[in-house]
């Protein structure tokens, strides 16, 4: 069923539109992410979730209630839903035991509660009487998502929580994250600009680029069948190439691949991803297809650059995992593509 | 070898900084006469004189007043500069620009001459309820400067985060604005108490009696009594006390922004009502801390005509207090230098004390200051008694952590990166300083300067104390002729103090602007 709706959304700051014509629906239990460049309106569209800030146009409604229209509003206290800020916005004046019960009732299972939110988030419970700047960064954001869900929200936002990290530590943050999202069965929405992190944590990936909707869809949708060449590139490593298209098969400067054709025929361009081309040394000059240009060694992702041949001249350049292939620069290689390719609506690039 | 090399640069950071650390060592031990003056006094004198002298009806009566007053004033004052700061800062209030310069302009006008505006508008004035009034309009700004620089720099993050735990805005500003508040309110408050406990025209204008309206008269009557000095004991086991009760208070804890990056800046809350209802506030405050002391020095000059303008009075007590303020201002600086130095480019624990000891020093009132100096100096320096040299030491001793936050700030702008690049191209750590650092640092004495300066300007109670005989200074000149209630004679020496604070307030206003990144 669908919990978040938000329709025709709108917000304009001074003359700029932040945000305009956002659509998008999020099912219960679901990991959403939303995912765009710096200044796409990625955090006005969170902070209007939230509550932080009254949209212009269209409405939000979670739960079949409407948080936000044209003529209501309901403030940010009264939601319901959780936030993970992107520093964490732990109170500097109070204890991380402090902290994570900031919200709830003085209840007597208060104390148990803050204890159950620091097991789950993974914490060590003589962390519960410091300070939060005696914490790590990875650390603050654990504390910050414990007191979010201390709370038991309805839905879960969280922006950027592990911009600030750095590498190592943002793949087992964003791993314990996940585990306790999954533990606690909350609806969750994250904001990043991160596509690897986009494609990895969630159900549903909603992209956007200058306030506006760029596509939603699951990871897979977005990775493999994007509507545009830029949505393409903005995802991953994209090769582009024009194809002539026939009976579900496109003939290219890589040879012949299958197409998801939905019984088109006609010129169209095609895109494939660069693990979807396989790299093999050739037995001899005749059967390869393709030069080595240049190598570039970087551990697991080392990348081999080639040059297509065309009739004995060096044509479209390809950048690809090297896969553990050895190859110097000038030695000949084939080159041939796997899987389907995916076809472009209209003519575009 | 290895050991060789750090022998070498021991011996020599050593020497670079041991005669500097000399320096600010004989700037504190003359900056703790007082301090050690009274205490010295109160071993001597004996318990049995001692005794009785303080726990009598008088010192009782003088304590529950001054206590009054600090227990009425301060919580006044916290309260309206914290309504003040937040209206300004975090809300739609109409021109809240305006209203933020007006809350810190009453800084301009100098205390007992607030005291002199309401005297003259309502002659019956007296009295502790006179005391509370008058304090809180001459002093809330101390509070309103801080904690709206404080609001300003607060991250708006964390509103947002507690809205989203559920909490409505009074909870939010109870559970998370005023927390992060609480060190710009014990400074502030602290500052104010001091203000109260040192104050003597103010309340002598009005007629209540503090202790140092009572150490005054005591100085007046006989001198240099030991009813005077036992009176100042307790003034200045009161001023400790407050010292120690603010440390208390504030904790170690810092209030730093958890977390990387620039925070947003923050949202204005919508007041909706009728928004002129939240302007009565605002505007009274207005009226009363600047409407009145216009309307009577206005009146008073208008009345007096061109008769009040005795130019060659009013010169002579200009050019004298410009030289007082010139030698007070250069001679502070430069006490105040060895120690900028130290605590920018040596900090330690050793140099942290002596700092502390400059903060203490200048803690103590005027009144306590003037009488040390007075005794130490017919005891042991009678050549120096009464002479220019002995008013300016109070004012170094009282105006010093002006010019020392001052210098410190610019000193931070001249990293040792620099001297070690004038050292490379072979200048010498004397030619380095004159050249490089304090070159840089120039801004910021001239800064110290001022500001001392204007203290001195608005000095009354160690100034009348302790000048040179003949010299007659604005606010002394100010002082004498509203004692002979002539009020219209002294208004033009009052508009003389304010028109010369008005920088003094431009700058201080600036500043809070500039620590809050505006």
């Amino acid at each position: 069923m669908n919990f978040l709706t938000v329709t025709d959304l709108g917000k304009t700051y001074g003359r700029t539109a932040a945000l305009a014509g956002i659509n998008m629906v999020v099912r219960q239990g679901s990991r959403t992410t939303i995912l765009g460049p710096s200044g796409s309106g990625k955090t006005t569209l969170l902070r209007l979730i939230a509550g932080f800030a009254a949209p212009d146009t269209g409405s939000i409604t979670l739960d079949g209630k409407v948080l936000a229209n044209a003529r209501s509003f309901v403030p940010a206290h009264l939601r319901g839903i959780g936030v993970v800020m992107q520093d964490g916005a732990l109170f500097p004046h109070l204890t991380i035991a402090e902290n994570i019960g900031f919200g709830l009732k003085a209840a007597p299972d208060r104390q148990a509660r803050v204890q159950e939110m620091l097991d789950l988030v993974g914490l060590d419970p003589v962390m519960l009487t410091r300070k939060p700047d005696q914490l790590s960064g990875g650390q603050q954001q654990r504390v910050a998502l414990a007191r979010a869900l201390a709370m038991k929200p309805r839905l879960l936002l969280l922006d950027e929580p592990f911009s600030a990290l750095d590498t190592g530590l943002r793949t087992a943050t964003r791993n314990a994250v996940a585990a306790a999202l999954d533990a606690a069965g909350v609806t969750a929405i994250l904001v990043t600009h991160d596509q690897g992190e986009a494609l990895s944590f969630s159900d549903q990936v909603v992209l956007l680029e200058q306030g506006r909707l760029m596509q939603s869809g699951t990871p897979q949708d977005l990775y493999f069948r994007p509507k545009t060449a830029r949505v393409a590139h903005f995802l991953g490593e994209a090769i582009i190439l024009p194809a002539t298209i026939a009976n579900g098969q496109a003939r290219c400067s890589l040879g012949l691949i299958s197409v998801e054709a939905d019984g088109f025929a006609g010129q169209a361009d095609i895109l494939l991803r660069p693990e979807q081309i396989r790299l093999m040394e050739a037995d001899s000059t005749d059967a390869s297809n393709a030069v080595v240009e240049a190598t570039n060694f970087a551990g697991a992702a080392t990348t081999i650059t080639i040059g297509l041949l065309t009739s004995g001249d060096v044509g479209q350049i390809l950048t690809l995992p090297a896969n553990g292939a050895d190859l110097k620069v000038g030695s000949r290689v084939s080159v041939a593509p796997t899987g389907a390719a995916h076809r472009f609506e209209g003519f575009s690039t | 070898m290895t050991k060789l090399s750090r022998t070498v640069s021991f011996s020599r950071r050593r020497s670079r900084t041991f005669p500097v650390t000399i320096a600010a060592l004989i700037v504190a031990a003359f900056a703790l006469i007082p301090l050690g003056f009274v205490l010295w006094a109160s071993l001597t004198t004996g318990w049995s004189i001692a005794g009785p002298m303080i726990f009598r009806p008088r010192v009782a009566e003088l304590l529950v007043n001054t206590l009054l007053l600090v227990l009425l004033t301060v919580p006044i004052c916290v309260g309206l500069a914290a309504a003040l700061a937040w209206l300004t800062e975090r809300t739609d209030l109409p021109f809240a620009r305006l209203w933020s310069w007006l809350a810190v302009a009453p800084l301009a006008v100098p205390a007992f001459v607030h005291s002199y505006a309401w005297v003259s508008l309502w002659p019956g004035i007296h009295g502790l309820g006179a005391g509370v009034l008058v304090s809180v309009l001459a002093y809330f700004p101390f509070i309103y400067l801080p904690v709206a620089a404080t609001l300003r720099r607060l991250d708006p993050a964390l509103e947002d985060q507690a809205a989203s735990l559920g909490l409505n805005l009074p909870q939010t500003l109870r559970r998370v604005v005023l927390p992060q508040l609480r060190l710009a309110l014990c400074g502030g408050a602290l500052l104010v108490s001091l203000h109260l406990l040192a104050e003597y025209g103010l309340f002598a204008m009005i007629r209540f009696d503090t202790f140092t309206t009572a150490i005054f008269e005591q100085f007046q009557s006989t001198y240099n009594g030991a009813a005077a000095q036992m009176l100042a004991l307790v003034l200045v086991l009161s001023c400790l006390g407050l010292l120690g009760l603010e440390a208390m208070l504030r904790g170690n804890s810092r209030y730093a922004r958890v977390g990387a990056g620039a925070p947003r800046s923050a949202v204005r809350h919508r007041l909706g009502r009728p928004a002129a209802l939240w302007l009565i506030l605002p505007l009274a405050t207005a009226v009363l801390s600047l409407g009145v002391p216009c309307l009577t020095l206005g009146r008073w000059l208008l009345a007096g005509g061109a008769e009040i303008w005795r130019l060659d009075q009013i010169g002579h007590a200009l050019w004298q207090t410009l030289l007082l303020c010139l030698i007070g201002g250069v001679t502070t600086v430069l006490a105040a230098l060895p120690m900028a130095w130290l605590s920018v480019r040596a900090p330690s624990p050793r140099h942290r004390l002596i700092e502390a000891s400059y903060y203490l020093a200048a803690a103590m009132p005027g009144v306590v200051v003037a009488l040390a100096l007075v005794t130490v100096t017919v005891r042991v320096a009678l050549p120096f008694y009464q002479t220019t040299a002995t008013i300016t030491l109070a004012y170094v001793i009282l105006f010093l952590p002006r010019a020392l936050i001052a210098l410190r700030a610019s000193l931070a702008q001249a990293p040792v990166e620099l001297d070690q690049a004038a050292a490379s191209l072979g200048q010498s750590p004397f030619t380095t300083f004159r050249r490089v650092t304090l070159r840089l640092a120039a801004p910021g004495a001239a800064a110290g300067m001022a500001l001392t300066a204007l203290g001195i300007m608005n000095e009354l109670t160690a100034t009348q104390m302790l000048a040179p005989l003949g010299t007659r200074t604005l606010t002394m000149a100010f002082w004498s002729l509203t004692g002979e209630i002539d009020y219209a004679a002294a208004a033009p020496y009052a508009l003389l103090m304010v028109l010369f604070s008005l920088p003094m307030t431009v700058l201080l206003h600036r500043q809070s602007r500039r620590s809050a990144g505006q």
